[in-house]
């Protein structure tokens, strides 16, 4: 298994566990992601990636081990020899400097696409509405839909919402950006533009972790990949390493499937 | 052109059929018509009854105007509107606490319910009129105090028994509304920060009013009809006030026709309410908007063409 050598990674997960009832489905999870990394999580359904990305920002509690944000560990606190959960405060402050896209967008359906974008920054970082909105429109622009401001999440195709749905999250200027398969309930012909979106998120210097099947996506824009099945992460390494040369053989095995 | 050329070109193949002489008919409905003239008989019944029974016009037409029964109608709407308030504040809050994850929380607003929902309103009407049996003094320690005699006015027992009933039925129609929330909304709210309080009112309440609205309206339109029921603690609605005046003049069926008359009419200013608070909730929702009436009225007039 390859290990970061970066001194101090902006992510870190210890040995992280999650059970789902009796489903043991994180079995002890460990992952370093620098600041500025872009890291791509491949695996089949049911490997636990996508239960592993929602820990991050706790959405799902964990059972066991850490996960640090800078020198913080997210969710839980120790106190004594317990990792207590943190107070709902300390999770809303920590989820501020995580950005979340979702599978299915999640846009608010009631809300226009302008303000499902400032809806974060004036609800809970409290901008004035101006600053909002003007930057709002700023980031609407770069994903393309500055003639969107208005529309309501039902007039647009999946790949705009998408599209809106990552600039909501970007209004809440986020340290580390999370994507959980966000091309994965889109048509084929609108993947491409969300991916467009994503690469040009990634040469900024973002740190993302992109829970994706888009291969080709990772081997582009991904500087190291990992690979997850059973609830552990199998391998890690570049995407030359990892999908050129796997030394797994279930790498070897999802990926001739995929391919 | 079209036709000819299709005509032709099957003309060479098929058979020669004359396609374009069938035309089509609408279905015809004898139901309808039958239902129509039924309709008919028993209005001319009904019409022939009221003008034959011993009802005079002239006296319902007097007191659609009287001053008694249109403060009635006051008390009644006033009413209304009070119980109303208190019961969909009480419902959103005990439906909140319904779905807590705290044990005592959730506890607390079913206790609620299965009170308030499983006695009748006649009762708890009777009981919030004689607290002063239980609690003869009322107090907030140091600020203020009173006999609850005095403060139990019929009109506020009959506001907190009507308003805190109502409470227990509102805070399952919120309870509905609120499940019927996708809960990818609620992770998206708390992804890009929010609390569980500020996701529910920013993102979950105003999706679920949707939901929620309808049945509120119908149980408005019931709260205007069960104010009858606070007579019983000596409040003077509008049915109180009319049985009050047909006791001494025994116009009774007069007396109550007026009434009828000002309930349907507060109904129906209460439809034409419900009617644009669900068009305000619709925001963003899939089934394009109703034209209202106003719109429509333009349309037809030609000037301004309807939104789609």
């Amino acid at each position: 298994m390859t290990t970061s050598t970066t001194p101090s990674p902006l992510v870190r997960a210890e040995a992280v566990h999650k059970y789902f009832g009796d489903h043991h489905v994180l079995k002890g999870v460990d992952l370093d992601i620098a600041p500025g990394e872009v890291l791509c999580l491949l695996g089949p359904s049911g490997s636990g990636k996508s239960t592993f990305l929602r820990c991050i920002n706790h959405l799902e509690t964990i059972h066991s081990g850490q996960i640090w944000l800078g020198d913080e560990t997210i969710g839980y606190r120790l106190q004594g020899t317990r990792l207590v959960e943190r107070p709902e405060r300390e999770i809303i402050r920590q989820r501020r400097s995580m950005g979340m896209v979702f599978q299915r967008f999640n846009l608010f359906p009631h809300r226009t696409a302008l303000e499902n974008v400032i809806e974060g920054p004036v609800q809970v970082k409290g901008e004035n509405s101006r600053s909002a909105k003007e930057r709002g429109t700023l980031l609407l622009e770069r994903v393309g839909l500055g003639d969107k401001l208005h529309a309501y999440p039902r007039q647009l195709s999946g790949g705009q919402q998408q599209r809106v749905a990552i600039a909501r999250a970007l209004a809440m200027e986020p340290e580390l950006m999370l994507f959980d398969e966000p091309t994965s309930a889109l048509d084929p012909e609108l993947v491409g533009e969300v991916l467009t979106v994503m690469k040009d998120l990634a040469a900024t210097g973002l740190t993302m972790i992109v829970v994706t099947h888009e291969i080709g996506f990772a081997r582009e824009v991904a500087d190291r990949v990992a690979f997850m099945d059973g609830g552990r992460i199998v391998e890690t390494g570049t995407p030359a390493e990892v999908l050129d040369a796997p030394r797994h053989d279930r790498t070897k095995a999802f990926l001739s499937r995929v391919l | 052109m079209p036709s000819t050329s299709v005509t032709k070109t099957a003309s060479s193949t098929d058979p020669p059929c004359a396609t374009e002489e069938l035309l089509t008919a609408p279905r015809k409905h004898p139901g309808r018509w039958a239902g129509a003239v039924a309709v008919l008989l028993v209005a001319v019944f009904l019409v022939n009854a009221f003008a034959g029974a011993a009802i005079d016009w002239g006296v319902v037409r007097h007191y659609l105007g009287a001053g008694f029964l249109l403060q009635g109608l006051g008390m009644t709407i006033l009413l209304t509107v009070v119980a109303m308030l208190l019961g969909v504040v009480l419902g959103v809050l005990i439906a909140v606490m319904r779905l807590s994850k705290n044990p005592v929380t959730s506890g607390i607003a079913w206790f609620y319910v299965w009170v308030f929902r499983g006695t009748p309103v006649y009762l708890q009407l009777l009981m919030w009129f004689n607290l002063a049996l239980i609690f003869p003094m009322v107090s907030i320690p140091g600020v203020y105090s009173a006999r609850t005699v005095e403060v139990m006015t019929p009109f506020v027992a009959a506001a907190l028994g009507l308003g805190i009933n109502q409470g227990a039925y509102t805070s399952e129609v919120v309870r509905a509304g609120i499940l019927s929330v996708d809960e990818g909304q609620v992770e998206a709210a708390y992804a890009i920060g929010m609390g569980r309080i500020k996701t529910m009112y920013r993102v979950v309440l105003p999706q679920a009013m949707r939901v929620i609205v309808p049945p509120i309206g119908n149980e408005t339109i019931g709260m205007l009809k069960t104010t009858s029921l606070a007579s019983a603690v000596g409040v003077t609605e509008i049915l109180l006030e009319a049985q009050h005046a047909y006791y001494v003049n025994n116009r009774i069926m007069e007396l109550l026709i007026v009434c009828a008359v000002w309930y349907l009419a507060a109904v129906s200013v209460l439809s034409v309410a419900q009617f644009y608070v669900e068009r305000h909730f619709a925001k963003g929702s899939s089934r394009p908007l109703p034209p209202t009436p106003l719109q429509r009225l333009r349309a037809a007039a030609g000037r301004k063409p309807v939104l789609r």
